[in-house]
């Protein structure tokens, strides 16, 4: 889940951008973690997420079996109740907060649910750190981005970057979201729209179509 | 990956969608293609695409019509409306590229699915990083560039050459034929993946010294490289020695994965003999 770790931007620009994730340890606690993980997610999913995750699939993604019709009318919610009883198999499952606040909440029943499991918390260091001494709770351990060092000059430029990161694991192309900046830029698509097919991407569910859709509305990038 | 010509439209929905960009629309035969080098295997035109299973010949009647009048048909641009990907069985060594790039394939060296291992995510469980040390995570090739294992090998090497020790969990610690120099199977040099991760350990006092050959490295080899590194607080939940010594090293610090310490034990205890 290094996939949470290299968002680009700067911290101020994480505000609407917290990921809480559990993840059993191997030989450890990873009895029962299904079942865990379930609760984990139910937990999470009282306090409002933007987006949920297990490991295959997140609250948007693709479809198989589309008609016609799906190029005038298509579904922009998100599946949650699917992903909780979608996961089946030992992995991590994620979910994405647009405000500390939520995320905060949501944590304080974690800790009240006591599923042993470990949880993790990516976004700002600032942000994570007020999460947890809000909750009282003190942080065991950190990991922290040094950022990329490109110097080969391979990198787009930073409004493409702030959109594609945000699935770590490469899955959302930056060409992609180029062609979803411009589609928003020519009123092609709105910034919900386009955010929301950048989302279908992500197979983990950890991508934040809050903040995408921040990005795309505004134009101003990872600055934003 | 591959595309079955019978199918295929030639809409171009899928070549902006592909991380490597390694789709292309072939003028000559009106078809999409495949840049079999350049592909990792990764999935994302296969699986993140959304499908219909329209008839062929009727979409490409229909835009052979549209083109003829200038019609501009805006269709949704996460669609193949013709279900035209096919993922291929792999035999190695291509089939690392698919073990590598695609986050969906569990690694059968490390159990969990992505490129990495626990890190320090477990840590709270795992007690893998101790306060006054410092874990790594080295990762190549992402967002969007690629990854050669040479490539990666001049890294290993690199940082072998000082004496450190990589995970034996992670997945390219097992793909190497000589640890001890951080040499990788000769077989999969020239395979391309969409991302990896390196994973050391070491006492603080030795990060000057990774961060200048990682910064080092990062120059001779033609990729992008993105750092974690990671440690433990102590018993007030601070880090009181890491992101000091990374701000005077020069580093801005803006996100990190904190482990909120919340995990134990709870696997019942193994029962000697009982296997």
């Amino acid at each position: 889940m290094t996939n949470t770790l290299h968002r680009y931007g700067r911290a101020e620009s994480f505000y609407d951008d917290y990921i809480v994730f559990a993840i059993p340890c191997k030989g450890k606690n990873d009895e029962d973690a299904v079942e865990k993980l379930k609760i984990f997610l139910g937990i999470c999913a009282k306090h409002q997420p933007i987006n949920l995750g297990n490991s295959s699939f997140g609250s948007y993604r693709p479809s198989s079996d589309l008609g016609p019709a799906v190029h005038w009318k298509r579904s922009l919610a998100g599946d949650e109740r699917s992903v909780i009883d979608g996961i089946n198999r030992t992995a991590t499952a994620a979910a994405v907060f647009d405000s500390r606040d939520k995320a905060e909440a949501c944590l304080r029943d974690l800790v009240e649910a006591d599923l042993g499991l470990s949880v993790n918390v990516s976004t700002s260091v600032e942000g994570a750190k007020r999460v947890a001494a809000d909750c009282g709770i003190q942080r065991h351990s950190v990991e922290y981005s040094l950022g990329f060092d490109d110097q080969h000059d391979h990198l787009p430029d930073k409004r493409v970057l702030g959109l594609s990161t945000m699935c770590g694991h490469g899955m959302v192309s930056a060409n992609l979201a180029k062609k979803m900046i411009d589609m928003v830029y020519e009123g092609r698509r709105t910034p919900e729209q386009a955010a929301v097919v950048l989302a279908r991407f992500c197979p983990c569910g950890a991508y934040n179509p809050v903040r995408a859709r921040r990005l795309l509305d505004t134009g101003s990038g990872s600055s934003g | 990956m591959q595309i079955d010509p019978k199918k295929c439209v030639a809409c171009a929905n899928c070549v902006p969608v592909c991380p490597m960009n390694a789709i292309s629309i072939d003028a000559t035969v009106n078809r999409a293609v495949i840049d079999y080098d350049g592909c990792v295997e990764c999935g994302t035109c296969f699986r993140g695409m959304s499908q219909e299973h329209l008839n062929p010949t009727l979409v490409r009647a229909v835009r052979r019509l549209a083109k003829l009048f200038r019609f501009r048909f805006e269709p949704e641009p996460d669609v193949c409306p013709t279900a035209s990907f096919v993922m291929e069985e792999l035999s190695w060594p291509r089939i690392v590229r698919r073990v590598f790039s695609d986050p969906l394939v569990e690694h059968s060296s490390t159990g969990i699915h992505g490129r990495g291992t626990e890190e320090v995510k477990t840590n709270d469980v795992s007690d893998r990083i101790a306060v006054g040390e410092v874990g790594y995570v080295i990762e190549f090739g992402r967002p969007g560039v690629g990854v050669r294992f040479h490539e990666i090998q001049t890294m290993t090497m690199a940082l072998a050459d000082i004496g450190v020790t990589f995970e034996a969990n992670n997945p390219i610690t097992h793909l190497m034929s000589d640890e001890g120099r951080g040499i990788i199977k000769q077989d999969l040099f020239d395979e391309k993946i969409l991302s990896a991760i390196v994973e050391i350990k070491t006492a603080i006092e030795e990060v000057p010294q990774i961060l200048e050959i990682v910064a080092a490295v990062s120059r001779r080899i033609d990729t992008v490289v993105a750092l974690g590194v990671s440690t433990r607080c102590d018993e007030n939940g601070n880090d009181e020695l890491l992101v000091p010594l990374l701000r005077d090293l020069g580093h801005s610090v803006e996100r990190a994965k904190t482990n909120m310490g919340l995990g134990r034990i709870t696997n019942a205890p193994v029962v000697e003999g009982a296997r």
